[in-house]
């Protein structure tokens, strides 16, 4: 069974904008937000679960770089500093929505029981050829939304956006250990929720 | 092998970064447990529907507007900051 590959590339020159920004020509930086604002979006669309909160992200997460770049010490990618300020930025209006609810990076969900696969039946071929474009989009964000928010942001991270495991880590101030145990519960969960919707229908007997 | 020690290692399964010799216990176990065998699947299944959904995308009008506000802003930060003090963060950064 093969592995799963990262889908982000590595970026070109990305230092040399960043200096250039640094020294406050405003181009540069606008080439970094080109590069990256598709990136926050999705990223704190995934954590906030709402659209507006998404929107105010990008731009709180955008400025908050420009106005701190001279405190970026270059010791890690430019990204994955403005992957921790966007992540922050997301946490805390979520905080502002569901004040009932503690929300928190580092809140341990129950114990391992909860992912420990109940349902185990394989799923079709092609389970995304089950369902239209715009179902299957909304089978996938009612699901992702159902899990905790330290839950979410891991998955995000490192399985949508590609991040390895030590960036995530950096990002989201966590141990490795502490990562990858949120991602195997996050991968876990998710694959239970998505069984209804994606197993295999046809039974022994040919009966869908 | 049993299964929970199975699935403690998916993680690292799936990305493959183990050892040769994890990776080769762990192959051992799909070879005879069916339900591993699934949920390893249908796990790298859950994986890649959520990186090829394309949930959340940004709109392109949504995108330019953003990036207009983002950038007026930064204009008005850097109308408000001293040149000489942005020119002493790159002289500095360049001499790291």
């Amino acid at each position: 069974m093969g592995t799963i590959q990262p889908k982000v590339a590595e970026p070109v020159d990305e230092i040399s904008l960043v200096h250039a920004a640094k020294a406050g020509d405003i181009s540069a930086f606008e080439e970094l937000v080109k590069r990256y604002d598709r990136n926050v979006f999705r990223i704190a669309q995934h954590i906030t679960q709402n659209r507006e909160d998404a929107e105010d992200v990008v731009q709180d997460a955008f400025l908050k770089a420009y106005q701190n770049l001279k405190n970026f010490q270059e010791q890690s990618k430019f990204y994955t500093w403005l992957v921790r300020i966007a992540v922050n930025e997301a946490l805390m209006r979520l905080r502002r929505r569901r004040p009932e609810r503690m929300v928190s990076l580092d809140e341990d969900i129950k114990t391992e029981e909860d992912s420990m696969p109940r349902e185990v039946a394989d799923w079709a071929p092609n389970p995304e050829q089950l369902y239209t474009q715009g179902e299957l989009k909304e089978i996938l964000g009612k699901t992702i939304q159902g899990l905790p928010p330290s839950f979410r942001t891991v998955f995000v991270l490192r399985d949508v956006e590609g991040l390895s495991t030590e960036e995530t880590a950096e990002a989201l101030d966590l141990s490795i250990p502490a990562v990858k145990s949120r991602l195997l519960r996050a991968r876990l969960q998710l694959r239970e929720r998505l069984n209804k919707y994606f197993k295999n229908r046809t039974g022994g007997d040919g009966k869908k | 092998m049993t299964c929970s020690e199975f699935l403690k290692e998916l993680t690292d399964y799936l990305d493959g970064s183990m050892d040769a010799q994890t990776r080769a216990e762990l192959e051992d176990h799909l070879q005879w447990c069916h339900n591993c065998y699934v949920v390893c699947n249908t796990t790298k299944m859950t994986i890649e529907i959520y990186r090829d959904s394309h949930l959340y995308e940004l709109p392109d009008d949504l995108r330019g507007r953003l990036r207009s506000a983002i950038l007026s802003k930064c204009h008005a930060h850097a109308a408000e900051t001293p040149v000489s003090e942005a020119k002493a963060h790159s002289d500095s950064s360049k001499a790291k």
